[in-house]
């Protein structure tokens, strides 16, 4: 049974998108057929993580519309062949959305894919409300600071209640937490929020920490998804959490201070 | 349930202090039904244009569903338009305007809530109180934003987010960390209590007594306490 994944937060600029590359891209990796859709229409940002931007053609928009067909407006990724890509559309708004049309693009595409990935614009109007509405499964990506936590507090008030299962009386979204661009050395000088505080806060199943990472901001301006990245620490801690949503074993890392050659050395640890 | 007492009959002050009142608790007045009482206004031989009143009332989503206290010409106009003439107004004491002097035009008994509106009333109340023991039962946490209000008492299993508003006509127990805002006995209850395993309100509220956070000692922060009404004041105390 395929499976709709929701990427939300709420607040912008924390690693949504980037979250939803690297998640579809270790979906598919894993062998399971995924597509990635990307809600925010307007500001289309999920292509050029994809590197997929050229090669756009038809978009989300226009297939709602039926103007294209689905087939003709999923991009195959170069890297991975298990991976589609729906682009949004840069000239629409999100307005050019409605639940019917998102409802019956996702029934078709949960007829061939295993997995669906819905990457959720910022904010909580109509376009962050249909990318969460169909969903089974909630990444809700927070930064380890105030704002962050209780936007992704009130995303979780919406998800459990305005959500097609929540109306249905189904059974609940299932939630999951990805602490995003955590340091470690900025939580131990108390400039930021460490992940027991967000967790208490937020009482919720920690999927990952995703440390704050070169590597990401290199990852985008490629066009490759960070998990593709298999040396960096981000790229792993990516990889971790798509191990952890598929049912492995995995301690958490990333969540201590790195030590130096010597305090490896001598760090007794 | 409320009653409007009124003090004045200039109906744009009416209509402020209404609308004001119903800003604090917009769900909770949402359709809610309502008596006015013009005793108070007779008293003091001020004339008031019933029709407009219902109007105002209307306007601003309350359901008029009586008129009590009215002289026999007011009570005709108000049968004209369908609004039941309650009798009882004779059972309360005629103290009642002395009780609340600053209140200014309109008050509303539900919000205000000084005991002596609590009186039973039952010739006066065609509509039966709430039954007490219907009890709302949380076991998921309540998430900023969300807005819960129970017509009885409500008990939650989990934690109240900062952001999240809990509104209950009888008591609130919270076996988690209280962040949000808690709003017992809203419709005057002054017995209603709130209950709690980790006190870190934004707002606790005992029929219309309320203190913000920062009114809150150090010393009940993060502590499993108790909060209710004595002499018209909140005590926390520690359970």
């Amino acid at each position: 049974m395929a499976r709709i994944i929701v990427v939300t937060s709420g607040k912008g600029g924390v690693g949504k998108t980037t979250t939803s590359a690297a998640i579809a891209m270790g979906l598919a990796k894993k062998g399971h057929k995924t597509a990635v859709i990307d809600f925010d229409v307007g500001l289309r940002n999920l292509d050029l993580i994809m590197g997929c931007e050229r090669r756009v053609v038809y978009d989300f928009v226009n297939v709602i519309n039926g103007e294209a067909t689905l087939n003709q407006a999923l991009i195959r990724d170069k890297n991975c062949n298990q991976l589609y890509i729906l682009p949004a559309s840069q000239t629409r708004d999100k307005d050019a959305l409605t639940q019917e049309g998102v409802g019956k693009i996702l029934d078709e595409l949960k007829k061939e894919f295993k997995y669906i990935v819905c990457d959720s614009p910022a904010g909580i109007e109509k376009g962050a409300h249909l990318a969460m509405y169909y969903a089974d499964d909630a990444f809700i990506v927070t930064n380890p600071e105030v704002s962050s936590v209780r936007d992704s507090d009130r995303m979780l008030g919406i998800l459990s209640s305005k959500s097609r299962r929540a109306e249905q009386n189904e059974e609940p979204i299932k939630e999951y937490l990805l602490l995003t661009r955590y340091s470690p050395e900025r939580v131990k000088l108390g400039e930021m929020l460490s992940v027991d505080d967000v967790q208490e806060i937020l009482s919720l199943h920690l999927l990952g920490v995703i440390p704050e990472s070169k590597s990401v901001l290199n990852a985008s301006n490629s066009g490759t998804p960070v998990i593709l990245d298999e040396k960096s620490d981000a790229g792993q801690a990516y990889a971790d959490v798509i191990g952890r949503y598929l049912g492995e074993d995995r301690p958490h890392r990333f969540i201590d201070e790195k030590k130096g050659l010597f305090g490896k050395l001598f760090g007794g640890r | 349930m409320p009653v409007l007492v009124l003090a004045s009959n200039d109906l744009i002050t009416i209509e402020q202090q209404l609308q004001e009142k119903i800003q604090q608790a917009p769900e909770f007045f949402k359709n809610s039904p309502l008596v006015f009482d013009l005793h108070e206004l007779n008293s003091l031989d001020l004339d008031i244009d019933v029709t407009k009143l219902i109007n105002t009332i209307r306007k601003l989503g309350l359901l008029p569903i009586g008129i009590r206290g009215g002289l026999a010409r007011q009570n005709q106009q108000a049968l004209e338009l369908g609004i039941p003439v309650h009798s009882g107004h004779g059972s309360r004491d005629s103290g009642h305007a002395a009780s609340q002097p600053g209140t200014g035009a309109a008050s509303t008994e539900a919000a205000t809530a000084s005991p002596k509106q609590q009186a039973p009333e039952p010739e006066a109340v065609p509509v039966p109180q709430v039954v007490a023991g219907s009890t709302m039962l949380l076991t998921q946490p309540v998430r900023s934003g969300q807005r819960i209000y129970a017509a009885g008492d409500l008990i939650i299993l989990a934690q109240v987010s900062a952001g999240a508003e809990i509104l209950a006509e009888g008591n609130i127990h919270v076996y988690g960390s209280l962040r949000g805002r808690a709003l017992a006995g809203v419709q005057g209850n002054t017995e209603a209590r709130i209950f709690c395993s980790d006190l870190q309100a934004e707002l606790i509220s005992i029929a219309g007594n309320y203190k913000i956070s920062e009114d809150l000692n150090g010393a009940v922060l993060n502590q499993p306490v108790q909060i209710y009404l004595q002499n018209h004041a909140l005590v926390i105390k520690d359970i």
